[in-house]
């Protein structure tokens, strides 16, 4: 049972991590030496290499904010399984760790569609980025993860 | 005698500059603004002395990427002068109230041309030394949305809803708990009349789904 635990508990970490290094690291699109998304356009020019903030446009802000939410909602639930560990009554279920970590889950797979529909087709930063190939892993890890809360019952 | 009229002299020299102030004016820094709609661009004042009857107001343009000011508004001896000739004639209005030091223009029907520096320059005599303050105009087609207020609206409204959810359920098993707690107190008051050999407590909750947290 404490094996179980500390393997949920692992999981979750890791899937925290994921999500708060794909939501902060700027390179959803990379192109040959740049990359831009979801905060700022990075490129290294033979003078250097330069930042500027990406464009403000609708959907990128609508991807910012489905992103933090899913980093917020990920550490409620975190902190709500810490908490449920130790409050919670023998045979009891993880309910408000799995919902938080299912909302999280939803929330990063809205923004990663929405990143992929509306992302532009101009030729340059055709790759996707590492950052949007982690969203697109944690989605699973933490849909899995709550689904595993739901089912996990506390014992003895 | 001579040199009592000397002293005297020098210390009224160093008294008289003091007389005239400076006077502080005071723009905005950048304005924004669709194509078509009207601004009103504004322009005060502060100095140590009343308002004077020749104060003036005077604005100057300076169109973007170029180097060369025009002056489009001058207001003196209580009458406004508007352009006549330049790119603002008959677009430009003067709304202010100088007897309030409120030097403020109205520019109608804004064009994509009109984005430039504008300059104003306040004169309270004798306060006539100070620094013309300028305003940045920027005319869009279309207004671009600030970074961060959308991210920063979906992310207030699920936290909201989120906080809404929680009180509301808190208040509810509060709520319920307490109607609970009544009609056991009744209970208990009926049964202790009855004179009953039963033990009364409150409600145990035997289903432990009911316990969160």
């Amino acid at each position: 049972m404490r094996l179980i635990l500390l393997g949920v508990l692992i999981l979750h970490v890791i899937i925290l991590i994921l999500l708060i290094v794909s939501t902060a690291a700027s390179a959803w699109s990379v192109a040959d030496n740049s990359a831009k998304d979801l905060w700022y356009k990075c490129s290294t020019n033979n003078g250097g290499y330069r930042c500027q903030p990406s464009s403000n446009e609708d959907w990128i802000q609508a991807v910012q904010a489905l992103m933090i939410l899913s980093v917020l909602f990920c550490f409620f639930s975190l902190i709500a399984f810490l908490y449920q560990l130790f409050r919670l009554v023998k045979g009891g279920r993880f309910f408000f760790t799995a919902i938080f970590q299912i909302l999280a889950s939803v929330f990063v797979m809205c923004g990663a569609i929405i990143y992929t529909v509306m992302r532009p087709d101009d030729g340059t930063h055709t790759n996707f980025g590492y950052a949007y190939v982690l969203a697109w892993v944690a989605f699973p890890l933490c849909l899995i993860s709550g689904l595993i809360y739901i089912v996990l019952r506390k014992k003895e | 005698m001579l040199t009592f009229l000397a002293l005297t002299s020098v210390a009224l020299l160093g008294i008289v500059p003091e007389q005239s102030q400076a006077i502080a004016i005071y723009t905005g820094w950048e304005r924004h603004a669709l194509v078509g709609s009207d601004i009103r661009l504004s322009c005060s004042f502060f100095s140590w002395r009343w308002t004077s009857e020749d104060v003036t107001f005077s604005w100057t343009y300076r169109p973007d990427g170029s180097r060369d000011s025009i002056s489009i508004f001058h207001y003196t001896g209580g009458a406004a002068y508007v352009d006549n000739k330049g790119p603002f004639r008959d677009r430009l209005e003067f709304v202010g109230n100088p007897g309030r030091r409120d030097g403020s223009i109205l520019l109608k029907n804004l064009e994509l041309n009109d984005n430039g520096t504008f300059t104003c320059d306040a004169k309270n005599p004798p306060d006539i030394v100070g620094r013309p303050s300028s305003v940045r105009l920027l005319v869009f087609e279309k207004v671009p949305i600030q970074a961060g207020v959308i991210t920063g609206a979906i992310i207030g409204v699920v936290l909201g809803l989120l906080v809404l959810i929680v009180v509301i359920y808190y208040l509810m098993r509060f709520l319920v708990a307490r109607r609970v707690f009544s009609l056991s107190v009744s209970k208990h008051g009926k049964k202790k009349k009855e004179g009953s050999q039963q033990r009364q407590g409150p409600v145990p909750p035997a289903d432990p789904s009911k316990i969160k947290v």
